[in-house]
């Protein structure tokens, strides 16, 4: 058997992509925007929701466009379904700032400005990494949390 | 080795009658760093002269026999104290007796076994020495000289590609493919990744060399893992019907062969690790073992002419046709 003194290093042969593949819209499409904070109730009974709007081309999720109205705990609530359900580290929610509801505070507490903005981006970076993870994507709780427009506590966990 | 306070009253070293042509190959020590050693083959025959300089030519050296040993051993890094020996062979010099002056005595040790490669790892030790010992009443006088031994083998017969399609159920499927199975510790892994179905957001793609030290037998196995390389061969987010070529030369890196069951004591395995990293850090891999083996050096042409021949093979134009009459001319010339 002769030995080939210097190695082939060619290429091995493929197929030629096909050019809707190549300059078509990507399948991984998903962006998940956290917006529009609005103060709801009163006295000291007043709570921030957020606009949660996805948008996605992932066959996956039944909606290609959907919007949900949000508070903090049902971010809680989403982050503990995962946790107990899946098998996934999931990633850290924005902090839970007891302090800010104590009462004599010189600023506006949990309706500061500048505390909504902060959580408001926490947040979405959240249910942006937690949406793209293969495995979440199977919980039915993310589908409920980002689809349906109020979140059933008693619901029965599963699978997607 | 046994060393007193007042000294030895002789010194005993060893020397192979082919020191100057015989070529040394550099060997890893245990702390880490390179060191050169006589390279031998199985089957090769050790021979040499064994040196006893006394340090006071007066003084006379009783002793109770001199003797050289060939060894090849495994040591386990835990269990010092039981070194395996596979191949011990012993030469007896001189009959217990004295010495009044320097002596020079000759040995062969003929056609010698030499079935593993040297190796030296995380946990465990394969090591060919010569001991040349002065055996005496109270403490000896031994020497230890360290040789290589390189395992060699031809190009296998049966040599199939790796191709496999793998992935996560609707959201990622990949296609990847290796030229061969088993390389040698030179060549160049040529492949591709076809991406049949891309649902998550790819950031890049690197394929990593990992080396798996297994030593222990049955419930107490150990695996000692090492990443030996990582080599980024895509950049940014693939989309369906892509294809990445890779191609990455061994060379480069510090590998041995593919060395298994080694005496019933370790092994040493090695497997290519291909990983995809999500935009959030997340990662998706394959690991697919490979063998390496050792290839003989070959008697090299003029480094012109084998350039000659690459370039005319991939593409045939009139420049490389001259470069290889040239070549011609000046080898023959």
């Amino acid at each position: 058997m002769t030995d080939p003194v210097v190695a082939d290093t060619r290429r091995l042969n493929s197929k030629p992509q096909d050019l809707t593949d190549a300059y078509g819209p990507p399948s991984n499409f998903l962006e998940i925007d956290v917006y529009d904070p609005q103060i709801v109730g009163v006295g000291r009974n007043r709570y921030t929701t957020y606009e949660v709007r996805m948008r996605t081309n992932l066959p996956i999720f039944k909606l290609k466009d959907s919007c949900v109205r949000r508070r903090y705990s049902d971010f809680e609530w989403l982050k503990n379904e995962l946790e107990r359900d899946s098998k996934i580290v999931v990633p850290p929610l924005p902090g839970k700032a007891l302090k800010r509801q104590l009462p004599f505070r010189s600023d506006e507490g949990l309706f500061e400005e500048s505390f909504i903005e902060e959580r408001r981006s926490g947040l979405e970076q959240f249910i942006n990494r937690i949406a793209g993870h293969p495995l979440a994507q199977n919980e039915r709780c993310l589908h409920m949390f980002l689809q349906e427009e109020t979140i059933d506590r008693n619901y029965i966990p599963g699978k997607v | 080795m046994s060393f007193f306070s007042f000294g030895q009253s002789a010194e005993i070293d060893v020397v192979l009658n082919d020191a100057e042509t015989r070529k040394k190959a550099e060997h890893k020590t245990e702390d880490g760093k390179k060191d050169k050693y006589f390279l031998f083959y199985d089957g090769e025959t050790v021979s040499g002269k064994v040196n006893v300089t006394l340090k006071n030519p007066g003084k006379r050296l009783e002793h109770h026999g001199i003797k050289i040993e060939f060894v090849g051993q495994i040591e386990l890094y835990y269990d010092r104290g039981n070194h395996h020996e596979f191949v011990s062979l012993v030469k007896d010099l001189a009959r217990p007796g004295e010495i009044t002056q320097s002596q020079t005595y000759d040995f062969e040790f003929t056609h010698v076994e030499k079935p593993y490669e040297s190796y030296t790892g995380q946990n465990v030790k394969l090591r060919y020495f010569l001991r040349a010992t002065v055996i005496r009443r109270l403490n000896d006088i031994t020497k230890e000289m360290d040789i290589v031994v390189h395992t060699l083998s031809t190009y296998p017969e049966l040599n199939s590609s790796i191709k496999m399609e793998v992935g996560i159920e609707d959201c990622l499927h990949i296609e990847f493919e290796y030229n061969k199975s088993k390389y040698h510790l030179k060549d160049v892994i040529v492949g591709k990744i076809y991406f049949l179905l891309v649902r998550i957001k790819i950031k890049h793609m690197e394929i990593d060399i990992i080396k798996r030290e297994t030593t222990g037998t049955g419930p107490s196995v150990y695996h000692e893992n090492d990443t030996i390389a990582k080599y980024e061969i895509m950049d940014g987010a693939p989309v369906r019907g892509e294809s990445i070529p890779i191609r990455l030369f061994l060379a480069g890196y510090d590998l041995t062969p593919t060395m298994r069951d080694i005496n019933k004591k370790f092994s040493v395995r090695y497997y290519l690790n291909l990983v995809l990293i999500d935009e959030e850090e997340r990662r998706y891999f394959k690991q697919q073992e490979i063998t390496l083996w050792r290839k003989g050096d070959v008697v090299r042409k003029s480094m012109s002419h084998q350039a000659a021949i690459a370039s005319q093979r991939f593409e045939g134009s009139a420049a490389s046709e001259s470069a290889l009459e040239q070549a011609a001319k000046e080898e023959s010339g």
